[in-house]
């Protein structure tokens, strides 16, 4: 058995193994994506350190991209970084800005990019290039970055308002975060400062909370959202609360906790409360629930004052990118419905983790319609991979190229994907 | 050319090996009990149970949020400390091998002295960690001097 071989020998062939192995594998095809037929998909960038998270791609052909780590693994890095993009192949143009953080939009002659507690905006010309990347203005200042869900997702709509997520600094609102048997704060206190979506104006400097208003609350955290131009509306996308089982053993199993409360989208109007912490929603009962931390006990439900999702997906994928698709390149069934990127879970242990796809669903007049399907998978590598949480790659911001096709960003190994359609 | 199934083989002989060489490496001094098998035991259901959900069954912990056990500073290094920590919680922004992790840790102080000890144990004995058993003794002294 080779098992008596020595260790050095079976050392020095492995890595020969590994060496030829190496030389003659092919790249991936589809780069390792799994997609529906006439779709490719291919990795216009494969390495870009520090985590890239939100993608604002420009009529030109460029891309700006915002890097979440500036300091880690003992190199510094800028913040942004634009790329061009030729064909298939992008290549780095240029990078700015000091500060770490999540959010990246373009809007109207101006690049907007958030820290975990500012939001900065950077003028452009008439090539959408950044005129002077060392003097951007600031926007809002001095938001809650505490712990949890620090990431700020931005995003500017038609007529020059800024939203910006503000992520509950806290998972459930108990007494002592994300203890066993811990019950909630009444009137709980994160949601005058998180666990909302802010509005403040777009191109005001120096803004404050004071100077802005709590949009939506009762939304523990946010990522992806987008604006809907059919409805002209915002849709979000919520991450659900964590740890039913861990933290009331007695009234949720391990499989319990594993699929609920759901990740849920919805469209939002000014003043709208979505109920966290108070409740979750379950997907399998279609049902507002009362949270265990307030009263709850898996069973009692809550039917007044608390909007309900449009859609509702399994527990914990952590839905991290909304896109709804305006492009004439992919087929018919595709236009106006909405891509989610779906980042992948961790707190389903031990029952498999589940995510690590960009999903696609289907809307009909600008509410969602018929049930959602799994758009490209494979992001984490193999299936045991995506069931230990072991993935290669993980699915983040979506953006639309110019000509219709998407990009896709994953901030483990900082690759870009761009997914076409093959007429 | 070696097919891929060989070259798992190969590797899985060379983890082998390396292990059976560990093994039979003379026990360097330490500062505290070896590891039993009951603790380890009981320390693995206990980890199955309680921490699991962040750290993950390989210990490997969760991207920017829950911190690796595997060979830290934090878990081999000073036992009052580790002790502390699953006593108290952890509420800190930290550093590991260059990344940062932030998630909340909850505090564990309703598990028994001995409980504390053995999934300790676990966890300085697993994910490739070989260190010192931690003892319901060492617990114990660390809970009396915890602020109440």
């Amino acid at each position: 058995m080779s098992a008596l071989l020595p260790a050095a020998v079976i050392a020095g062939l492995a890595a020969l193994a590994t060496l030829n192995n190496n030389a003659v594998t092919p790249p991936a095809e589809n780069a390792g994506l799994t997609l529906p037929s006439g779709f490719k998909a291919n990795m216009i960038i494969d390495a870009l350190p520090g985590a890239v998270r939100e993608i604002a791609p420009t009529p030109e052909g460029d891309i700006y991209a915002k890097i979440y780590h500036t300091k880690s693994r003992g190199e510094t890095r800028k913040g942004i970084v634009l790329l061009h993009v030729d064909g298939e192949k992008a290549t780095v143009k240029t990078s700015f800005g000091d500060y770490p953080g999540s959010g990246m939009y373009l809007k109207k002659g101006y690049l907007y990019a958030s820290s975990d507690q500012e939001v900065f905006r950077y003028k452009l010309d008439s090539k959408n290039q950044v005129i002077d990347p060392e003097k951007p203005e600031k926007i809002v200042t001095g938001l809650i970055a505490r712990y949890e869900h620090e990431p700020k997702a931005i995003l500017v709509d038609d007529n020059n308002n800024l939203y910006v997520n503000i992520g509950a600094f806290s998972n459930s609102c108990q007494v002592k975060d994300r203890q066993k048997g811990s019950m909630g704060i009444p009137g709980c206190p994160v949601l005058d400062s998180a666990a909302g979506i802010w509005r403040f104006k777009a191109d005001k400097p120096n803004q404050h909370y004071s100077d802005g208003i709590r949009y939506a609350t009762g939304l523990r955290n946010v990522v992806g959202f987008d604006w809907n131009k059919q409805d002209n509306q915002l849709f979000v996308m919520q991450h659900g609360r964590d740890q039913l089982h861990d933290i009331f053993p007695d009234m949720f199993t391990v499989k319990q906790n594993a699929e609920l409360p759901a990740e849920c989208m919805y469209a939002l109007k000014q003043g709208d409360n979505a109920g966290w912490p108070y409740i979750y929603y379950d997907q399998l009962l279609h049902k507002k629930m009362l949270a265990p931390e307030y009263g709850g006990d898996g069973k009692k439900t809550v039917d007044d004052k608390y909007i309900d999702p449009v859609a509702a997906y399994p527990g914990h994928m952590a839905p991290d990118g909304l896109l709804f698709y305006t492009g004439t390149q992919f087929p018919e069934k595709y236009r106006n419905g909405a891509f989610i990127s779906f980042h992948g879970s961790w707190n389903r242990a031990p029952e498999p983790q589940k995510g690590f796809f960009v999903v696609f669903q289907p809307f009909k007049d600008g509410k969602p319609y018929g049930d959602w399907e799994i758009f490209a998978d494979g992001f984490a590598g193999t299936k045991e991979q995506a069931a230990s949480g072991r993935a290669d790659h993980k699915p983040c911001g979506l953006a639309m190229a110019p000509d219709g096709s998407i990009y896709v960003s994953d901030d483990v190994k900082g690759t870009i994907y761009k997914i076409s359609y093959n007429k | 050319m070696i097919s891929i199934k060989n070259i798992n083989l190969c590797l899985l002989a060379l983890v082998f090996s390396f292990n059976l060489q560990a093994q039979v490496k003379p026990h360097k001094k330490s500062n505290g009990a070896r590891p039993s098998a009951l603790s380890m035991t009981n320390g693995k259901a206990i980890y199955g149970k309680i921490c699991v959900t962040c750290h993950q069954a390989d210990g490997g912990g969760v991207q920017n949020m829950n911190p690796p056990l595997i060979k830290t500073t934090y878990v081999l290094g000073n036992k009052t400390q580790l002790i502390s920590i699953v006593l108290n919680g952890f509420n800190e922004h930290i550093e590991i091998d260059g990344d940062t992790y932030s998630n909340v840790m909850a505090a564990h102080d309703y598990l028994k002295d001995q409980e504390i000890a053995d999934v300790l144990t676990y966890v300085r004995n697993s994910f490739g960690n070989k260190a010192s058993a931690v003892t319901a003794a060492e617990v114990k002294k660390v809970r009396a001097t915890k602020k109440s």
